[in-house]
């Protein structure tokens, strides 16, 4: 017996290494940014003194930041529509018993191996537009080559935001019903942030492809060609028996990449930076710019803390979802 | 009898050798994506390649009129006269932080993952969850009392301390991949030991750790790959260029003015080299770390 308890003793020791690493630097860090961003610490000297919820509020009038909601939003969802769309059309199309199957998915797959920082250094490279000076370069030059000059525009250094304008007739209808707030530049789509999309969309959408050819290769084959004997064309196949048994995949493509877009920063930092009038910035370079170049920490947290919110609320639940559903295996 | 007419005797309903449209789309769609997917490398690879004489953008999609080096040559040296810092230092320092940093935190998960997996105790349940939690959060809420704490422990702004931060943070991903990796090894192995007296280092030493090889290469891989591709620890910790990973400092490269985009792009190629072979030749073991990366591993 003295055995068992022993072992019991050296079990707990081997896991606390980890375990006190993580209750402190996850755990206890994150408490003290959020009780950061509660005080009015916004010089290189710590100052503690409790403003109370100032820095929150306040981020809500700093037009920077109100842009930055805007482009994340943006970039969320067209960056996880077009991963989702992409990864299972070339899934879909692996999964046809096609020669040279492992190369086409390396191909699909390597840019993933790739720093965020080299992506968008090429892709900078790739979508800068050229200015009248320089002729058209890039994307645009190989556009006009193809004969496709109408294409060209001005990728990320295209300022204009899409949105409802206030003087247009559904613009002047919401006024008057008092949503004149959905006029406003921060509700509308950066046009800028599509080309950021475009690069983070080809690094990561091989990864949600390899997750659905995973599914797809669980699908028994029975299944199909049940559904097959039944006179269910290759169409009907995928929409009523291979789609459903997918959802998993999805739900769970749908978290890895979105608390992705969430905390994107490396890709912009390289890419674009900031953008013209904030087109292509996000929150947490706005945070990485208040805190360690601007010295506003308690600001600095106050963005943190809400980026951490965001977060949260997406992968807790989600977390919990998966550890019941393992529990019950 | 000829296969001919063992074919023939299977019925008049034979199909005729013609073409399935439907296959060749698939096929014309899958190359197309392909061809899209190598673009950007087509691009780096000639523009790395070109001479400086070479570079206008109007030829950007030219290819290079021979094999010219010297872009590769600028970017790992640097030139000091034109005031470039060369790569070649901050290469090192990324292997230098890559490498014990990838197998200091394979070694703690895969201790955590044989306590989790086969030394169940008491709040276990709770523990993993709260530990997984960790690989999900924004750095940004942990980036302000981290530099405060690497300060106090002499560790900010130095390679050791950044390896630091890389196996902390890397806790719970390769907890994650072992604990699944042990949890698939019959639990009958373990108790058999048990029985015979083996104890709690004994059964670790000698019958799990012997059959981890395929754990350890899944998250040396993906531990390597997260490490080396890392750019917002790197450029929180480490301030001066001489210790900064290579990625800060081709991030530097590429925004100063005076680099041409010839040796950016060769700068680039030098970064993601390392990677990029280990996803050639180990691409297997990658896969299998990306799909533990999701959880339903």
């Amino acid at each position: 017996m003295r055995h068992v308890r022993r072992d019991r003793l050296l079990s707990i020791l081997f896991i606390s290494p980890s375990v006190i690493a993580i209750a402190v630097f996850v755990y206890g860090f994150i408490g003290f940014t959020g009780f950061s961003s509660l005080t009015k610490w916004d010089a290189l000297t710590p100052d503690f003194t409790l403003v109370g919820l100032r820095n929150y509020t306040r981020l809500f009038t700093i037009d920077r930041f109100l842009s930055d909601l805007r482009n994340t939003v943006t970039f969320t969802v067209l960056f996880l529509a077009a991963c989702l769309i992409i990864g299972l059309f070339l899934a879909i199309l692996l999964d046809q018993r096609i020669k040279a199957e492992g190369f086409f998915r390396s191909v699909f797959l390597f840019p993933m191996a790739i720093s965020f920082i080299v992506t968008g250094v090429v892709w900078r490279w790739l979508l800068n537009p050229g200015t009248t000076q320089t002729g058209s370069s890039g994307v645009n030059l190989l556009f006009e080559k193809l004969g496709l000059g109408f294409l060209r525009w001005g990728w990320f250094t295209d300022p204009t935001i899409w949105h409802i304008p206030a003087d247009s007739t559904v613009g002047a209808f919401l006024t008057r019903l008092g949503l004149g707030g959905l006029t406003s530049s921060y509700v509308g789509i950066s046009l800028a942030m599509i080309s950021v999309v475009i690069a983070a969309t080809w690094q990561m959408s091989g990864y949600t492809m390899a997750m659905y050819l995973a599914g797809l290769r669980g699908v028994p084959d029975e299944l199909r060609e049940a559904a097959r004997v039944d006179g269910a064309t290759e169409v009907q196949v995928y929409r009523h028996i291979v789609l459903p048994l997918l959802q998993p995949i999805t739900l769970s493509a749908v978290i890895v990449l979105g608390h992705i877009s969430l905390k994107i920063f490396d890709l912009v930092v390289s890419m674009t930076g900031s953008g013209p009038a904030f087109a292509t910035d996000v929150p947490a370079f706005f945070m990485f710019d208040t805190t360690f170049r601007g010295n506003n920490f308690a600001q600095g947290a106050a963005i943190a803390t809400l980026l951490l919110i965001v977060v949260a609320a997406l992968v807790v639940p989600y977390l919990r979802y998966t550890i019941r559903t393992e529990a019950e295996l | 009898m000829t296969a001919n007419s063992f074919e023939l005797a299977q019925g008049p309903t034979k199909p005729q050798r013609k073409i399935h449209w439907g296959r060749v789309a698939i096929y014309v769609i899958l190359i197309a994506a392909a061809l899209y997917y190598l673009l950007p490398v087509y691009l780096l690879i000639i523009t790395g390649m070109k001479s400086f004489a070479e570079v206008s953008l109007a030829r950007m999609w030219d290819l290079p009129s021979g094999l010219h080096f010297d872009s590769y040559i600028k970017a790992w040296f640097g030139k000091e006269s034109e005031g470039i810092r060369g790569l070649s230092n901050n290469f090192m320092n990324s292997v230098y932080l890559a490498v014990p940093a990838t197998l200091g935190s394979a070694l703690l998960g895969s201790m955590n993952g044989y306590v989790l997996a086969k030394w169940k105790f008491r709040g276990s349940d709770v523990l993993f969850p709260l530990i997984l939690f960790g690989m999900f959060i924004p750095y940004q809420s942990i980036l302000i009392p981290l530099v405060q704490t690497l300060q106090r422990m002499h560790l900010y702004g130095s390679i050791p301390g950044l390896i630091f931060v890389h196996i902390v943070y890397g806790i719970p991903i390769t907890t994650l991949i072992f604990r699944n990796y042990y949890a698939g090894i019959p639990t009958e192995l373990v108790e058999a030991s048990k029985i015979d007296g083996a104890s709690f280092l004994g059964i670790y030493r000698h019958v799990l750790f012997p059959i981890s090889m395929p754990g350890f290469v899944v998250v040396m891989i993906w531990q390597f790959q997260s490490v080396w591709n890392d750019f917002l620890f790197g450029v929180i910790v480490t301030s001066r260029p001489a210790v900064q990973p290579i990625t800060v400092a081709l991030n530097n490269m590429a925004g100063s003015y005076i680099v041409e985009w010839n040796v950016q792009m060769a700068g680039s190629i030098l970064a993601a080299l390392p990677t990029l072979l280990v996803f050639i030749f180990l691409g297997r073991y990658f896969m299998r770390g990306l799909l533990a990366g999701s959880l339903k591993g």
